[in-house]
C-alpha cells in the first residue's frame, strides 16, 4: 500500500550512521552566516579596550561618513529601547543584579564589552569604519581577585551596588535535616580521625565551539525572523520578547546548523540584541558574525571559581562531614544563568559517596572580566574536581588505596535508590561493576607496579595513576525542581508527531542540535515506537515556526527530557490508531495487541499497522463515531527526576621530573549512562568530553593581565588541543537503566567533560608525590609542574633542616601554599 | 580592484577583487562556496582548509589575488558522479564528526596529508591533522576515520563500489 519500508530488527542499540552527516561532510551546511538577504547590512562591534571605565564622548561623525557605511549607533543610541540583557536565575531573593545593557551607555565592565555598531554594505567596510570611532574613556580601578573584590573598601565593579557580592547561597544538612552538622564532624575528627582541607582554584575557561557566533536579522516579513548561532532559539524567542517589549508572535527565531555549543550558546547574547535593534531601525536585514578573537573576548567563560574544601573521616577511611565554601567569579554582569551555574554543583560535591553532614557556601562575585556562565558540566565539573581531588589527598592522609577509599565511602549497588545528604535520590547505579571494569582494562595492578619499579629505580620520568568514580546530575529538568530552586523557568520538553498519510513521518523536537545527532537518535526512538523505517522519519527542529514549543538543549537534557517526549507523543498516535484499527479490523479494541507499529486481534491472523492506519484517517471515509481525522498527538513531558550517570575514570601519566612536561599514557573509562539508543553517538561524545576535561587538566585557561586585559584572546594563546596533545581513549560501559523514564536512558553530553579532569590532576600529582608535591594548579602545564617540583625539593630540603610544616591536615592547598604552583 | 582568473571546483570563474580580499572570503562571498568556514582569526583552526592546485591551503592566510591563475579544491567540489569522495565516506562510517563545523577543513587536510603518506600509521595521523581543531569528537574517530580512508584508497582494497581512481581523488595521485 505504501512504500515505507518495515524495520526488521530493534533500533534502540544500534549505531546508526548519522543523518546529519550527509549535508555536513559535503559542504551543503546552513550555517547562519552562510545566510545572505537581499539588502542585508553587515554589523561590525566596536568594543572596549579597557576594563573599567566612565564613558566619556563618543565621536562617530567619520565612522558614519565612510564608505559603505548605512548607520552608526552607541549605547545612548538604543538606552531607551535595549532594555537589561536577561538573567532567568535568582538565586537568591536578595541577589544584586546591575542593569545589563547590550551595548554599553555610560560605563565599560570589562574589556571586550560593546560600545558601538556600525552597519555597512560590507563587513569589510564595517570593520574599517570601526577605526574612525573615537571614544574617550575614563578609566576606573579594576577588579581582579575574588577575594580582594570582597574586603571592605574594595574598589567596586557597579558602584550604585555598593558591593561587589551578587549573592551567597547556602545549603546545611543539620539546617535542612538530611545529615548532622559538619562542625561537629570536623571537631570530633580533629580529635579522633582525620581533617584535610585543600584550596583548589577551578581556572576561567573559554567554551571555544567551532563556530563563531553569528546572528542575522530580517525584518522585512510580518513576523521579525532572527537567525542566531544559539543552543536556544525557543528561550531566546521569549526572551527577546520580554527584553525589548516585542510582541512574542511576531517573533520567528531559526538556529539553522549551530556548530557546537558547550553552554557557550546557552545565552541571550547582546549582539542579538543589538542586531536585533539595529536591523529594525534601519528596516534592512542585518548580519553579524564574530571573529574568533571577539569570541574569546566577549563570549561568556566558564568555571572561575576557588573552592576550599575540609573532609573528615574516621581512621579506617569512613568519611564523616565534607565542608564546602565557593568563590564563584561572575564577571562584570549576570548573564542568562550565570549565578546558578556553580549552585548546580552544591548537590554533587558528596558525588558517590555517603556522607553524614555537609555544608555548602557559595558566594558569586563581581570583577571587570567577561562575565561566566554555562560551560559542559556547569558547576558539577567543579564539584566532582574538588571531591575526587581530595579523596586522593584523604587516601594519603590515612595511608589507603585510593580506589580502597571510594569504595568503603561508596552507595553500594543494592542500596539504590538512595537520598543523598543533599537531597537527590539517586534511582540507579552501579559503581562497583564500573570501577571493576575500568580496572581490568587497566590493568591497574601491573601500573601500579610499575610504578613502585620506577620510583624505586629514581626514573627521571614517573608513573603516576589518577582515579575519579563520579556520578552527575544531568537531564536538566524536573520544573518543581527548578522552581525550587528559584529558576525562571520550567524543564519540560515537548514533541509532536505528524503521520503523513504515506506512512512517512514528521517528528517536531524542542530540544535544539548542534552536533549531538538528534534527526538520527530520534529517527530510531521513533522507528522502535511506531514500526515505521529509519529512513521514513523526519525529525524537526531549531525553528520556532514549525518546532513552536521547546527548552532547547542544554545539560545533558536532550534525551532524557526531550527523547522521551517524543516516545510520549508516539504513544499518543498508537492510541489514536488503536481505535481506528479496531474499528477497521472489526474487533473490540480490548482483543487488539500493539507491537512496534503492528496492531492484531488476539488469537487471530487479522492485523493492520499504524501506516495504513494513517491512510485510513487521511481518506477519513469510514472512521468510528466521535474520532477526528488526525493520529497527529503532540506531548510535553517533565521528568520527576534528573538522570545520574556514572562511572569510573582511570588515568596513567608520565611525568618528565626533569621538564615538567605530563603525557598521557593510558586513559580508561567505563561510563552508565543507562540504556544506550545509538553505541556511535554516546561513544563520540564520551571522546569529545574527555577532550574538553582533559584540555582544563592540561592546556586551557583564559588568563587576564593586571590591567583587566584577556591575554589569551586569540586560538595561537589560549590552548585548544589539537590531535597530537590527546591520546587514544579506552572506552566502554556498563548498563544500569535508570527507573525514572520508560526508556531507561540517562544523558551522556557532559560526563566525559565532568569525570576527566580529576582523573589527569590525580594521574599527575600521583606521579610526582613521592618527591614531596601535594598539588599542581590547572593547568598542569610544564611549567607548572616543574615549579610543583621544585618548590616541593626546596621544601624538603628545608624540613630536613628542622622547619615543620605545621598543618598536619594538609596545607592550605594549591592557590597560596607551598605545596602548589602557578 | 585587481582581476583574477581561478577555477574552483572545475568552474572557472573571472572576477574583480580587492588586493586584500583573503581567499576564504573570494570563496564564501563571491564564488559562493559556503561550505568553507572561517573559525579563526589567527590560521589556527583550520577550517578554512582547500586545495591550490593539489596542495593543502587554510584559505584564511592567502590573498584571493595569489589564487590567480590557479585550481582551488573545495569540499564541494570532493564527490565525483553523486559518490563520495573516500574520506567523506570514512567520516560518516567512523562517526569523525558532530556538530560538522571543522570537517570540510578535517577532510581537505586528511586528503592531502594521505597524498603524502598513504599509510600513515595513528601518530603520522595525528601529525598531519596538527593544524585543524576540532571541539566535538576528541579526534580518535577522526583518527580511524583517516586510517580507513587510506584502506579504502590503497590499491585493490575494498569493494569496487567504494573506490576511486587515484586520477579522480583530488590529492590521491601525487
Amino acid at each position: 500500500m505504501t512504500a515505507t519500508a518495515q524495520p526488521s530488527a530493534n533500533e534502540l542499540g544500534r549505531s546508526r550512521k548519522r543523518k546529519e552527516d550527509a549535508r555536513l561532510i559535503s559542504g551543503r551546511t546552513r550555517w547562519t552566516d552562510n545566510i545572505s538577504l537581499p539588502g542585508m547590512v553587515h554589523l561590525a562591534v566596536l568594543r572596549s579596550p579597557v576594563a573599567h571605565a566612565t564613558i566619556g564622548s563618543i565621536e562617530v561623525e567619520a565612522a558614519k561618513q565612510a564608505p559603505g557605511v548605512a548607520a552608526v549607533f552607541t549605547g545612548r543610541d538604543f538606552a531607551d529601547e535595549q532594555g537589561s540583557l536577561p538573567c532567568a536565575w535568582p538565586i537568591s531573593s536578595d541577589m544584586v543584579a546591575p542593569q545589563a545593557p547590550s551595548l554599553a551607555v555610560d560605563r565599560v565592565n570589562f574589556a571586550g564589552e560593546a560600545v558601538a555598531v556600525v552597519a555597512a554594505r560590507s563587513a569589510a567596510e564595517a570593520h574599517d569604519a570601526l577605526e574612525l570611532i573615537e571614544v574617550d574613556f575614563d578609566d576606573l580601578p579594576v577588579v581582579l581577585d575574588m577575594e580582594a573584590a570582597l574586603a571592605d573598601g574594595a574598589d567596586l565593579v557597579h558602584p550604585e551596588q555598593g558591593t561587589n557580592r551578587n549573592a551567597l547561597w547556602v545549603f546545611d544538612s543539620a539546617e535542612v535535616g538530611t545529615g548532622g552538622d559538619v562542625e561537629d564532624a570536623i571537631r570530633d575528627a580533629s580529635d579522633n580521625g582525620v581533617v584535610v582541607r585543600r584550596r583548589f582554584r577551578q581556572q576561567r575557561l573559554v567554551p571555544a565551539f567551532m563556530e563563531p557566533r553569528s546572528v542575522v536579522m530580517d525584518p522585512t516579513g510580518e513576523q521579525l525572523t532572527l537567525w542566531s548561532a544559539t543552543q536556544v532559539p525557543h528561550i531566546l524567542r521569549v526572551m527577546i520578547a520580554m527584553t525589548l517589549g516585542v510582541p512574542e508572535h511576531k517573533v520567528r527565531v531559526i538556529a539553522p546548523d549551530v556548530g557546537g555549543g558547550f553552554g557557550g550558546k546557552l545565552q541571550v547574547t547582546p549582539e542579538e540584541i543589538i542586531t536585533f535593534l539595529v536591523a529594525q531601525r534601519l528596516g534592512k536585514p542585518a548580519k553579524w558574525t564574530e571573529s574568533r578573537s571577539e569570541s574569546l573576548v566577549s563570549g561568556h567563560h566558564g568555571r572561575d571559581q576557588i573552592q576550599d574544601i575540609t573532609i573528615c573521616a574516621s581512621r579506617d577511611g569512613t568519611v564523616t562531614g565534607l565542608k564546602v565554601e565557593l568563590m564563584a567569579d561572575m564577571g562584570a554582569y549576570l548573564r542568562l544563568v550565570s549565578p546558578g551555574i556553580p549552585i548546580l554543583g552544591a548537590f554533587m560535591y558528596n558525588a558517590i559517596y555517603k556522607i553524614p553532614a555537609y555544608h555548602f557556601a557559595c558566594t558569586n562575585v563581581f570583577t571587570t572580566k567577561t562575565p561566566t556562565d554555562a560551560y559542559r558540566g556547569a558547576g558539577r565539573p567543579e564539584a566532582t574536581f574538588a571531591i575526587e581531588r581530595i579523596m586522593d589527598e584523604l587516601a594519603v592522609e590515612l595511608g589507603m588505596e585510593p580506589l580502597e577509599l571510594r569504595e568503603r565511602n561508596w552507595i553500594k549497588h543494592e542500596e539504590f535508590p538512595f537520598t543523598t545528604v543533599s537531597t537527590l535520590t539517586y534511582d540507579s547505579g552501579n559503581y562497583e561493576a564500573a570501577t571493576a571494569r575500568a580496572k581490568e582494562l587497566f590493568g591497574y595492578d601491573g601500573l601500579r607496579a610499575e610504578q613502585r619499579r620506577r620510583r624505586e629505580a629514581g626514573d627521571p620520568v614517573q608513573l603516576g595513576i589518577g582515579i575519579s568514580t563520579f556520578t552527575e546530575m544531568c537531564g536538566l529538568a524536573p520544573s518543581r525542581v527548578l522552581g525550587s530552586l528559584s529558576y525562571a523557568a520550567g524543564g519540560w520538553e515537548h514533541a509532536s508527531i505528524r503521520m503523513l498519510p504515506t506512512g512517512k513521518v514528521e517528528v517536531v523536537t524542542g530540544s535544539s542540535p548542534h552536533g549531538q545527532g538528534h534527526e538520527t537518535a530520534w529517527s530510531q526512538i521513533v522507528s522502535d515506537q511506531l514500526g515505521v523505517g529509519f529512513d521514513d522519519v523526519e525529525v524537526l527542529h531549531g525553528d520556532t515556526q514549525s518546532s513552536h514549543k521547546g527548552m532547547d538543549s542544554y545539560g545533558s537534557r536532550s534525551l532524557t527530557v526531550g527523547g522521551i517526549a517524543v516516545v510520549k507523543a508516539a504513544e499518543k498516535v498508537v492510541d489514536k490508531a488503536r481505535k481506528v484499527a479496531a474499528h477497521m479490523l472489526e474487533a473490540s479494541e480490548d482483543d487488539l495487541e500493539y507491537d512496534r507499529g503492528r496492531f492484531t486481534v488476539r488469537g487471530t491472523d487479522k492485523g493492520t499497522t499504524v501506516a495504513d492506519v494513517a491512510l485510513a484517517v487521511f481518506a477519513a471515509h469510514d472512521l468510528p463515531d466521535g474520532v477526528e481525522a488526525s493520529l497527529d498527538s503532540d506531548a510535553t513531558f517533565d521528568p520527576e527526576n534528573f538522570s545520574f550517570p556514572h562511572g569510573t575514570h582511570l588515568c596513567a601519566t608520565e611525568v618528565d621530573t626533569e621538564t615538567g612536561h605530563v603525557t598521557i599514557r593510558s586513559y580508561v573509562c567505563v561510563d552508565d549512562v543507562g540504556t544506550v539508543v545509538n553505541p556511535l553517538i554516546v561513544e563520540g561524545q564520551i571522546h569529545g568530553g574527555l577532550a574538553q576535561g582533559i584540555a582544563q587538566a592540561l592546556f586551557e585557561e583564559a588568563v587576564y593581565d593586571e590591567a583587566g586585559t584577556l591575554i589569551t584572546g586569540t586560538l595561537a594563546d589560549y590552548l585548544v588541543p589539537s590531535a597530537v596533545d590527546l591520546p587514544n581513549f579506552v572506552t566502554d560501559r556498563t548498563e544500569t537503566p535508570s527507573t525514572t523514564n520508560p526508556l531507561g536512558v540517562k544523558g551522556v553530553g557532559e560526563a566525559g567533560t565532568i569525570a576527566s579532569t580529576p582523573a589527569v590532576v590525580n594521574a599527575v600529582i600521583d606521579s610526582v608525590r613521592h618527591l614531596g608535591v601535594r598539588d599542581v594548579e590547572m593547568p598542569c602545564s610544564p611549567q607548572t609542574v616543574w615549579r610543583a617540583i621544585n618548590a616541593a625539593q626546596g621544601r624538603a630540603k628545608s624540613v630536613s633542616e628542622g622547619y615543620t610544616d605545621t598543618a598536619a591536615g594538609g596545607g592550605l592547598g594549591s592557590v597560596d601554599a607551598s605545596g602548589g604552583a602557578r | 580592484m585587481t582581476r583574477i582568473a581561478v577555477t574552483v571546483d572545475g568552474v572557472k570563474y573571472a572576477d574583480e577583487v580587492e588586493p586584500r580580499m583573503l581567499l576564504v572570503h573570494y570563496l564564501r562571498e563571491q564564488v559562493g562556496k559556503t561550505g568553507t568556514v572561517v573559525g579563526c582569526d589567527t590560521s589556527n583552526c583550520g577550517a578554512c582548509t582547500v586545495h591550490l592546485d593539489g596542495r593543502s591551503v587554510k584559505s584564511c592566510s592567502i590573498l584571493a589575488v595569489q589564487a590567480d591563475g590557479s585550481e582551488v579544491t573545495t569540499i564541494e567540489g570532493l564527490a565525483r558522479e553523486g559518490q563520495l569522495h573516500p574520506v567523506q565516506q570514512a567520516f560518516h562510517d567512523n562517526h569523525a564528526l558532530q556538530c560538522g563545523f571543522c570537517t570540510p577543513g578535517m577532510i581537505m587536510q586528511s586528503i592531502d596529508l594521505l597524498g603524502d603518506n598513504p599509510d600513515p600509521d595513528d601518530a603520522a595521523v595525528r601529525e598531519g591533522l596538527e593544524g585543524n581543531l576540532c571541539r566535538c569528537t576528541g579526534y580518535q574517530n577522526i583518527v580511524k576515520a583517516v586510517r580507513d580512508a587510506a584502506d579504502m584508497m590503497s590499491s585493490g582494497a575494498g569493494p569496487a563500489a567504494e573506490r576511486v581512481s587515484p586520477s579522480s581523488v583530488a590529492g590521491g595521485g601525487r
